[in-house]
């Protein structure tokens, strides 16, 4: 059920970013979710991306290239869907380290990406909880 | 033979290898005296620099009062080419030794009987530290010649009465015959090529176990404890290290016992110092500094307060071997390479052990510049993608790690960059590790 998500360490430098964004695009594999968390130093970008083998293989000819397992959470449109994904998690303990959001294919809903420090217990207590998780397959 | 180990309490000369602190320093002080006369009175060139001091011999009356006396590095030795510092007639000498290297570079040292024995005793100390006994077949395949290498340990070798194997370097074929037909015990050359015999015979499939190297003595340029490991391991040996130079005798200076954590020095011939390389200053026990060399008895070639530019700390700690003779850590740089920050001496050495302590790689740039008349100094320091985390706080908190411990060994503070591999600069493969842009302003 998880999905891959690459880290991409981006040095303070001029047009960094744009190189490694540019490198994905030109191989033709597609971004489906981007965050970017930065220090006064460097950043660390996270891709969603539909080809991740291969986008970590071209950006780590020129820097460092993670790969993580996160959980992806569609997202009703209603009041209080965030909290209710978070209040589950923190119940059981487990621990969101960093989010973001984005919306994938036409459906307008966007879907919230959780790094956690236990991906498996995330998706069995969200599952659970009738929550609606994309999988790899479906980025 | 294979499997035997040097049993703890074997010494080439107990009584000297074992004596007290306080012994020891009765036969220095009584030998520098005589040795300061012998020099004033011999060496015009020592005698010149000591008046420009204005020491006299007389001022010297135990090893506390070396640090009176002028140094000499190897622009002297290099003014004094080749004679100026000879000790005695040279119909007194019967050996020179010399290093590689261009003319007006090139130093040539001159021995009599008597500093050819003094220097083969300090060979043969090395070997039975190693385990060595005249029950042993010793393979020397250090250079024979000029270079120090091949006849210091074929001296020790025969002082301890080893079966003697003068190999000199190269044809690894022949080196790998002559230990399987021979059965040697103690392998002595430089530690790259103890590598490269162990790599050769794996090739031919010959198992570590299998042949009857017990231990191996190796010197005479840098290396790594991982490389000692994997020489350990490639050659089924226990693997000694080895410390001299050409001016002061040759190997033999230091050597390692049993415990491996450092070169005991043969102080009843060779007193050490660590100094400041920028001021000179004696630096105390446990301090990083350069070290110089005494030699309290040789009589053809006796530098005294020699700078070897090498980059030491000593140490007094009891070593479990029962020597009592002062160690010396393995050479960690050259004081060439000192940069002197806020005020501070650092050396890139530093750095580069504090990264390998922190589970880094060695792959560094220091960055030093001066903002608003501060001296700055960045360090920049590649990243494995193992040790890389998609946590931005794990980052920076590993930056403010390896901040701190590097404050703690340098006694300034840099700033840490972590960056992807391959960022630090590299000139013809080769990585610049100083760049100091101060000299611009
Ligand atoms: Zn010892």
């Amino acid at each position: 059920m998880a999905v891959k998500q690459l880290s991409v360490f981006i040095e303070n430098k001029k047009g960094q970013m744009a190189e490694a964004v540019k490198k994905i695009a030109d191989s033709k594999i597609n971004i489906r979710a981007m965050s970017v968390a930065d220090s006064r130093d460097f950043g660390i970008l996270r891709l969603i991306v539909t080809d991740t083998e291969k986008a970590k293989e071209l950006l780590s000819e020129d820097t460092l290239v993670k790969v993580s397992d996160v959980v992806a959470v569609k997202m009703e449109d209603i009041e209080g869907s965030l909290y209710g994904i978070l209040k589950v998690l923190e119940d059981a303990s487990v621990n969101v380290e960093y989010s973001y959001s984005f919306t994938a294919g036409k459906t307008p809903a966007p879907y919230v990406v959780f790094r956690v420090d236990d991906v498996a217990a995330a998706e069995k207590l969200l599952t659970d909880k009738g929550f609606c998780l994309i999988s790899e397959s479906e980025i | 033979m294979k499997g035997v180990q040097n049993n703890m309490g074997n010494y080439y000369q107990p009584e000297i290898e074992t004596a007290s602190r306080e012994e020891i320093l009765r036969i220095q002080n009584e030998k520098i005296v005589k040795q300061v006369k012998h020099v004033y009175e011999n060496v015009e060139y020592y005698r010149n620099l000591m008046d420009q001091k204005g020491v006299k011999p007389e001022d010297i009356k135990t090893v506390d009062d070396i640090k009176k006396l002028p140094f000499l590095t190897k622009a002297d030795l290099r003014d004094a080419y080749p004679y100026g510092l000879l000790g005695t007639d040279l119909k007194n000498c019967v050996r020179i030794q010399s290093t590689s290297g261009t003319t007006g570079k090139r130093v040539v040292a001159f021995y009599t009987q008597a500093d050819v024995d003094l220097w083969e005793e300090c060979c043969a100390r090395a070997i039975v530290a190693a385990g060595g006994t005249n029950e042993d077949v010793v393979q020397v395949a250090y250079g024979y010649g000029l270079f120090t290498g091949g006849p210091g340990l074929n001296g020790g070798s025969h002082k301890v009465g080893c079966l003697t194997l003068p190999m000199s370097s190269g044809n690894t074929e022949r080196q790998i015959q002559f230990i399987q037909d021979l059965s040697a015990t103690i392998l002595c050359c430089t530690p790259s090529y103890a590598a490269f015999i162990g790599e050769t015979m794996a090739e031919k499939g010959i198992k570590p176990e299998e042949n009857t190297l017990k231990a191996g003595i190796f010197g005479a340029e840098p290396w790594t404890e991982e490389m000692r490991q994997s020489i350990q391991k490639s050659l089924g040996i226990k693997a000694y290290d080895i410390y001299g130079l050409t001016e002061t005798s040759g190997p033999g200076v230091s050597f390692e016992c049993e415990e491996q954590t450092g070169m005991h020095i043969n102080e009843d011939h060779f007193y050490a110092e660590i100094i400041d390389p920028e001021t000179g200053e004696v630096l105390p026990e446990g301090t990083m500094g350069e070290l110089v060399f005494t030699a309290l008895d040789k009589e053809a070639f006796p530098l005294l307060r020699y700078r070897t530019r090498d980059l030491c700390i000593l140490t007094r700690k009891k070593c479990s071997c029962g020597r009592t003779h002062v160690k010396m850590c393995k050479p960690m740089g050259r004081s060439d390479d000192m940069l002197i920050i806020r005020g501070v001496n650092v050396f890139p050495s530093q750095v580069e052990t504090v990264l390998l302590n922190e589970g880094y790689t060695p792959n560094y740039q220091i960055l030093v510049d001066r903002k608003n008349n501060t001296d700055t100094m960045d360090i920049n320091v590649e990243l494995t993608p193992e040790q890389f985390s998609d946590r931005v706080g794990d980052v920076e908190a590993m930056e403010k790690a390896l901040e701190g411990a590097m404050r703690t060994m340098l006694g300034i503070g840099p700033k840490i960059h972590l960056l992807p591999p391959k960022s630090v600069v590299r000139s013809e493969g080769k990585a610049v590790r100083v760049i100091d842009n101060r000299k611009l302003h």
